[in-house]
């Protein structure tokens, strides 16, 4: 693969794939991850995915610079945005409104739509998981239908539950942990976005996979819930 | 196991780091001096990024419910031993009831506590580091508290030259701190970037594990260039700078950003970084990749030669 590559110091470097919020270059990422997942050289610590960029981190004392680049370079990437590349479908059960989602009637207000409308517009999509960042497991989802973008609140929660999913902007997404913030919290979702059991850690989302969200009733929720 | 008897303003348990999992958004975590965390470590034996204690500014107190040897090292924190002072940089042995007391850090703003054979906390995703903002990993994925009980993993008694195990700080906090230029150097105005070079910054109060906020003269952006970018990854080091100021990314930063960044602080002087304190000054300066990769190692043989001297004269 013959990107750019620009460094991030002396442990890291940047390569640069694209420089917008899309499918086809989302594509071009994925490809190239997998690429060099597969080809995988001593001294490579991780590779981390991005909305347009990859970011190798690396030791140093194992492979210098030039000899990352030189490695990064040699890698074939040729089957880049074929079929192959496309990650999993993971459909994920929400609880609309009500006590999980607090905020389904003020987006519906802003958006001059029913609540019912906002549900169907949010859940009758594909999502693409551009990255993950922020917290772990949190997904940076898109595109959401711009018809329910919402601004996010003005005063911050200091509580949000696991689970929750939110609209902030045009971006939607899943609280994987509780924590504070001020997405507009539209639903929640009884699945386990991360988890530590014993050592080993799972995450639900993975770059490059794509989710659908339908609904469920708050029965659903806690029948679901109760199997976890 | 020791018994926390006042925690101190920040004390977590860091090893290393949490390599792996930044794909996931999992925070690297970590020792912010890496260095001194090495030299903790290998004072009693350790591998230098086994999992102690890390103490920021004003040090706990700390009571031995049984026998190991311990060493402490980075900033000067005074540490007393049953009221009478100890050497920092130097690795002695504890009896049972025996009281570790800190006081405030000199020279410095963090210092380690490693135990002879690390402590006995999980090791999640291949490290003790304790994360704070996902709340796991270290101690119950928080900072310490009063009446902590933290076992052992695997305590000594005996460490060859135990005496003699000592190792001098050697921190340089007025040197210049080294940065390569990166990834996007290219969004600054040259002016922008030869003030970031030419004028000291003052460490912010609200700098913390995640960032060092600094402070000075307004680092331009060339004309019509956004400091918001799409999200790429982000190093140890890195330089953000969102409004103008910038914010040295740390050991807790998250693993994405959307900032521009000018630079990225070296391996080497990140220590000088960790261990500046709220109101010091930093001066930076420019340097190669290459010139970078060569510092850290520098560093590393000094290390190794370090940990030679103790496990074969033990009079370093």
């Amino acid at each position: 693969m013959d990107y750019p590559i620009v460094p991030c110091g002396d442990s890291a470097v940047t390569i640069l794939l694209g420089n917008e919020i899309s499918p086809a270059v989302n594509r071009l990422v994925f490809a190239a991850f997998s690429a060099l997942q597969r080809d995988l050289v001593s001294g490579v610590r991780e590779i981390v995915p991005t909305y347009g960029t990859l970011c190798v981190h690396y030791d140093p004392e194992r492979i210098g610079y030039s000899q990352l680049c030189a490695w990064i370079r040699s890698v074939s990437d040729a089957d880049g945005g074929g079929v192959r590349s496309q990650g999993k479908l993971i459909r994920i059960p929400v609880c609309y409104g009500g006590e999980y989602g607090p905020d389904l009637v003020h987006v519906a207000e802003h958006a001059g739509l029913s609540p019912e409308d906002v549900i169907r517009r949010h859940s009758q999509r594909e999502y693409l998981v551009y990255m993950l960042g922020f917290l772990p497991g949190f997904a940076y989802l898109g595109e959401m239908d711009e018809r329910i973008a919402c601004p996010r609140l003005a005063a911050p929660r200091t509580h949000i539950q696991a689970g929750s999913v939110g609209i902030a902007g045009q971006q939607t997404g899943i609280y994987p942990l509780s924590s504070p913030g001020g997405w507009q919290l539209i639903g929640r979702t009884p699945e386990t976005l991360f988890s530590l059991k014993e050592k080993e850690a799972s995450f639900l989302l993975s770059a490059g996979d794509r989710v659908c969200f339908f609904p469920i009733t708050p029965e659903e929720y806690r029948e679901r819930e109760a199997r976890l | 196991m020791i018994r926390i008897l006042d925690p101190g303003l920040l004390t977590t348990v860091q090893d290393g780091g949490r390599y792996g999992y930044q794909r996931f958004g999992v925070p690297v975590c970590g020792a912010m001096d890496a260095q001194a965390l090495a030299m903790a470590n290998l004072l009693v034996g350790n591998k230098p990024d086994e999992g102690a204690l890390e103490i920021t500014a004003l040090g706990p107190t700390i009571r031995f419910e049984t026998e190991n040897i311990f060493a402490l090292a980075g900033a000067d924190f005074s540490p007393t031993r049953n009221g009478v002072p100890l050497k920092t940089g130097h690795a002695w042995l504890a009896h049972p009831g025996d009281i570790l007391e800190c006081g405030a850090a000199k020279g410095g703003f963090r210092g380690y506590i490693a135990f002879s054979g690390g402590l006995n906390v999980p090791f999640l995703m291949e490290s003790k580091s304790t994360c704070l903002s996902a709340r796991f990993g270290g101690f119950h994925g928080r900072a310490l508290q009063k009446n902590d009980l933290i076992e052992f993993s695997a305590p000594q008694y005996w460490l060859k030259g135990l005496s003699r195990r000592e190792i001098l700080p050697t921190y340089d906090l007025s040197a210049p701190v080294r940065v390569v230029l990166g990834p996007q150097a290219d969004a600054f105005s040259g002016e922008g970037i030869e003030t970031f070079f030419s004028a000291g910054y003052r460490v912010g109060h609200s700098s913390d594990r995640m960032g060092c906020r600094l402070e000075g003269p307004e680092i331009c952006l060339k004309q019509g260039v956004s400091p918001n970018i799409l999200s790429d990854g982000i190093a140890m080091g890195s330089i953000q700078v969102p409004n103008g100021q910038p914010i040295v990314m740390m050991a807790d930063r998250q693993t994405t950003g959307g900032y521009v960044k000018l630079g990225c602080v070296i391996t080497a002087d990140l220590p000088l970084m960790a261990q500046r304190r709220p109101g010091d000054t930093v001066r930076f300066q420019q340097v190669t990749v290459e010139e970078a990769q060569r510092l850290l190692a520098d560093s590393r043989r000094k290390l190794c030669n370090l940990q030679d001297d103790l496990e074969h004269n033990g009079n370093w």
